[in-house]
């Protein structure tokens, strides 16, 4: 029975067995269709050119009256970037941009509305800018224009916080173009006395060219390497020594060895070494300091939480704030609307999807009256609520401001390079003042000259770029196979971990999967499976819907007679037969007391018990090797919000009981992460929703599982992609083995700094031997590195490769 | 010998003058997005609207 599949033609889902056609063409849904006519009218064809079903599908494409607050003039002044007469420019966050055909048609939206002068994407921000004449279209209707053709702009709270642009990338483009122009200079500079040989530069040139070379470093110097040296100024003060103090001290050695010599007229320095060091040094930092700029790992309830709601004022709705609600008024929350607010439920039928909060998506049930915490989301037709707490007390609010509180223990671990660097330092402090001292008593003019040689050679130029270039090319490499780290030091604290804290529902089970599987004496037959589907899908209880979608390509029919009994069961007529779902004593009139622990769902056909649908929470492909593989390197917990009801299933994997743990509040997770800590652990805590914020915030290490990354995600310092999961070892690996790659690649750089020490302890070290070692070393450890991480991504991620 | 030193402050003064245009080019935001302009350059300048024929625009939009 299975036809031959059609894919939408606007988002290349499967249009199932009843696609909508329009024109010949199939369409999943209505959606798609009318996106897809939007843009043909607009003859903007090339938008399916560009790439094949290159759009996005929306469930819900109604908005209706969602954007209203954007004509409330606050609001509006806060989110326009700028104003000046009747031009306005606005910049969205759209994470649903994807490919080159989005970026064409949001470039083109002056074509379908002419209020629009220009709009221009930025691809690796997500992000659009739109300049619009006001007298023409209004902000409302901007945003209103791109959710029509589904690409909706995400506004949230934050947005009404001024934005901070983010400058800090750029100030190191200006420090690298700086320090590379000056290099380059410098290095053309020096090149007559590098070849001049014994006779020497023409002294007047020579004087004129070290002159300008000196003015050349200055800039260096003061703007390209402060941030060295004000670092280790700082932690000098607070008496350590990290990185920056041997590098430091390098970088002021040459300079002051080479100011020296020209102002005093006595040789020609080491300016080119100089430069050429921190135009490497900064090259390393910006390789590392690429980050995924559409990814936020700090995020906190504000970039979640919508920026207004619809006020219930007797029959009046208005639109207002989230930050001006009081105790005491009514809201309407409408479907797929989130829940701002702690609040009671005073009208309607509310099913709460908590997922953001638990990481569990099915809907909960709520009753008139019942307290509703914030952070839910109501699935289905419009409740009303009473707010019981200000946006600034809620429960949420807590569980973030707890969760920052759980911080304040330092997460990092004592750095590889640190603890190198501070050995490094004081070897190359003892072996300089060695030096000199030995050089005082037979040529005691030399011995300072020779001193700052020490210095200059011992610099860690190597050591200093062997980290940027090895975890900036694993993040990449991580990046690439879908998980997505915070900042590379995660790299190195990942390979120290020693125990692996798993939260249970969202994050070891699939948070949209249910497995269902029938338990009765005689199977069921295709058509009484389509029966079934047809009942379950009359109805919006949870189950149902978990019922109605397990079975795909079965045809339902026509249910007379529906009826639903609350907190029992559900019943409806299909030709001569007589369905009943639900509880055991509603279908088959047994009062035996229910077994709580599991999901069951009854089926009752004509008055005959059949059996019932046992419906568990599917585990994450490759769950069982995964936990396999991790047991024999790691200690495993599973921290669960649910009860015990899945004890069972879970021991054989984790084996021992003692570190399952089940009905976990989200302090009691934090706890444990602490408790695990103060035992000396290193802890790697996954989890997926806002109540392990806590624990993963506590943890040396927290990630977040997430199906879309952009996604809300709790703050954490790292995001892996669900479908990626089953590959954590990998990951764990290739962390290991960067860590191995930097410990070699440091034995690299001793190696060239014995030999460089070799010339400056006798006193050779002169500039064109610098000039030619420094680069030497440097490269040779940026291609060891390179080339070792890329093929420690090929040995662990290349059989990886889906589809 | 003396021209080398007018030369060399001359080219100096060039290369300062494309250290400032690199200033510029990133004070303008040229180097904040990497990806958007290379994929933009390939889309085709053709503006949408004009050359198609008005009968069939009216056929799309029957439907």
């Amino acid at each position: 029975m299975a036809k031959e599949q059609l894919k939408c033609i606007h988002c290349g889902e499967d249009c199932g067995k009843y696609p909508v056609i329009w024109e010949d063409k199939p369409f999943c849904c209505n959606g798609c269709k009318t996106v897809y006519q939007i843009v043909n009218q607009n003859k903007l064809y090339t938008y399916y050119e560009l790439e094949k079903t290159p759009g996005v599908r929306l469930d819900n494409p109604e908005f209706g009256d969602k954007f209203a607050y954007l004509d409330q003039e606050e609001i509006k002044n806060k989110l326009l970037e700028f104003k000046d007469g009747d031009f306005s420019k606005v910049t969205f966050f759209v994470p649903t941009i994807h490919c080159s055909s989005c970026i064409w048609l949001l470039e083109n939206l002056n074509t379908l509305n002419s209020g629009i002068s220009y709009s221009s994407v930025n691809f690796v921000k997500k992000e659009v800018s739109v300049t619009f004449k006001e007298s023409k279209i209004s902000l409302r209707q901007v945003v209103e224009l791109m959710a029509s053709v589904h690409y909706t702009p995400v506004i949230s709270l934050e947005d009404l916080d001024k934005k901070k642009p983010k400058k800090t990338n750029r100030q190191l483009l200006f420090k690298l173009g700086v320090a590379g122009f000056s290099f380059g200079n410098i290095m053309m500079l020096s090149l007559p006395d590098y070849l001049a040989g014994a006779s020497g530069v023409d002294p007047a040139l020579q004087r004129f060219l070290s002159f300008l070379i000196l003015i050349l470093a200055v800039p260096v110097l003061v703007y390209s390497a402060n941030d060295y040296l004000l670092s280790a100024y700082k932690n000098l003060k607070v008496k350590i020594v990290n990185t920056d103090m041997p590098i430091s001290l390098g970088i002021l050695a040459l300079f002051g060895q080479s100011a020296f010599e020209i102002l005093t007229n006595t040789g020609t320095g080491y300016f080119d070494s100089f430069a050429g060091f921190i135009f490497f040094l900064l090259i390393g930092k910006w390789y590392q300091g690429k980050t995924y700029e559409a990814l936020s790992f700090d995020r906190d309830y504000k970039s979640y939480f919508p920026i207004a709601i619809a006020k219930v004022d007797g029959d009046k709705e208005s639109i207002i704030q989230i930050r001006d609600l009081e105790k005491g008024d009514r809201i309407l929350v409408r479907h797929n609307e989130l829940i701002p607010v702690d609040s009671e439920l005073v009208k309607g039928v509310a099913r709460i999807d908590y997922s953001f909060v638990t990481g569990e998506s099915n809907p909960v049930s709520k009753l008139i009256g019942d307290p509703i915490y914030a952070g839910g989301k109501q699935v289905g037709a419009a409740i009303e609520l009473k707010v019981n707490k200000s946006v600034d007390q809620s429960n949420l609010t807590k569980l973030w401001n707890q969760s920052e509180s759980g911080d304040i223990n330092a997460k990092t671990l004592n750095t590889i390079v640190d603890r190198v660097s501070k050995w490094f330092t004081y070897v190359v402090i003892v072996l300089a003042l060695g030096t000199a001292a030995f050089w005082f008593f037979i040529e005691p003019l030399r011995a300072i000259s020779i001193f700052t040689a020490v210095l200059i050679v011992a610099c860690p130029c190597a050591l200093a770029l062997s980290i940027p270039f090895t975890y900036g090319n694993s993040m990449r490499i991580f990046g690439k196979n879908g998980f997505y780290i915070k900042q590379t030091q995660v790299i190195e604290n990942l390979s120290k971990i020693d125990s692996i804290v798993f939260d249970k529902t969202g994050t070891i089970t699939e948070s949209n999967a249910v497995k269902v599987v029938f338990e009765g004496e005689i199977e069921l037959s295709e058509e009484e499976t389509s029966l079934i589907k047809s009942v379950a899908r009359q109805s919006t209880h949870p189950l149902s819907t978990a019922l109605y979608n397990h079975f795909t390509n079965i045809e339902t029919h026509y249910v007379r007679d529906f009826d639903e009994v609350p907190s029992s069961g559900v019943e409806g007529k299909i030709g001569d037969f007589v369905i009943k779902l639900g509880s055991k004593a509603y279908v088959c009139g047994n009062n035996l007391t229910q077994d709580f622990l599991q999901s069951q769902v009854f089926v009752g056909i004509n008055g005959t018990c059949r059996g019932y649908f046992r419906l568990e929470n599917k585990y994450r492909a490759g769950l069982s090797d995964l936990i396999d593989e991790l047991g024999k390197r790691y200690e495993l917990h599973l921290l669960s919000g649910d009860n015990e009801g899945e004890k069972e299933r879970l021991l054989p994997l984790f084996k021992k009981a003692n570190r399952l743990h089940f009905n976990q509040k989200p302090e009691d997770k934090l706890a444990y992460i602490q408790k695990l800590r103060e035992d000396n652990k290193n802890v790697l805590m996954i989890g997926d929703g806002l109540n392990d914020a806590g624990a993963l915030n506590s943890a040396q290490i927290g990630i977040t599982i997430a199906d879309d990354i952009y996604n809300f995600s709790p703050a954490c310092d790292g995001i892996l992609e669900a479908r990626k999961f089953k590959f954590l070892a990998s990951y764990l690996k290739m962390a290991h083995g960067s860590i191995n790659t930097v410990k070699a690649s440091f034995g690299i750089s001793i190696l060239y700094n014995t030999i460089g020490l070799g010339f400056a302890v006798q006193g050779l070290l002169t500039p064109i031997v610098a000039a030619i070692l420094m680069p030497i070393s440097s490269v040779t450890v940026v291609l060891f590195v390179s080339a070792i991480t890329a093929s420690l991504g090929l040995k662990y991620f290349s059989n990886l490769v889906e589809k | 010998m003396n021209v080398l030193f007018i030369l060399i402050t001359l080219s100096s003064i060039v290369a300062g003058g494309f250290l400032i245009a690199f200033i510029w080019a990133v004070k303008t935001g040229q180097f904040d997005d990497g990806h958007t302009p290379a994929v933009r350059i390939l889309f085709e300048d053709t503006k949408v609207s004009d050359t198609d024929s008005n009968n069939e625009e009216e056929l799309t939009e029957n439907k």
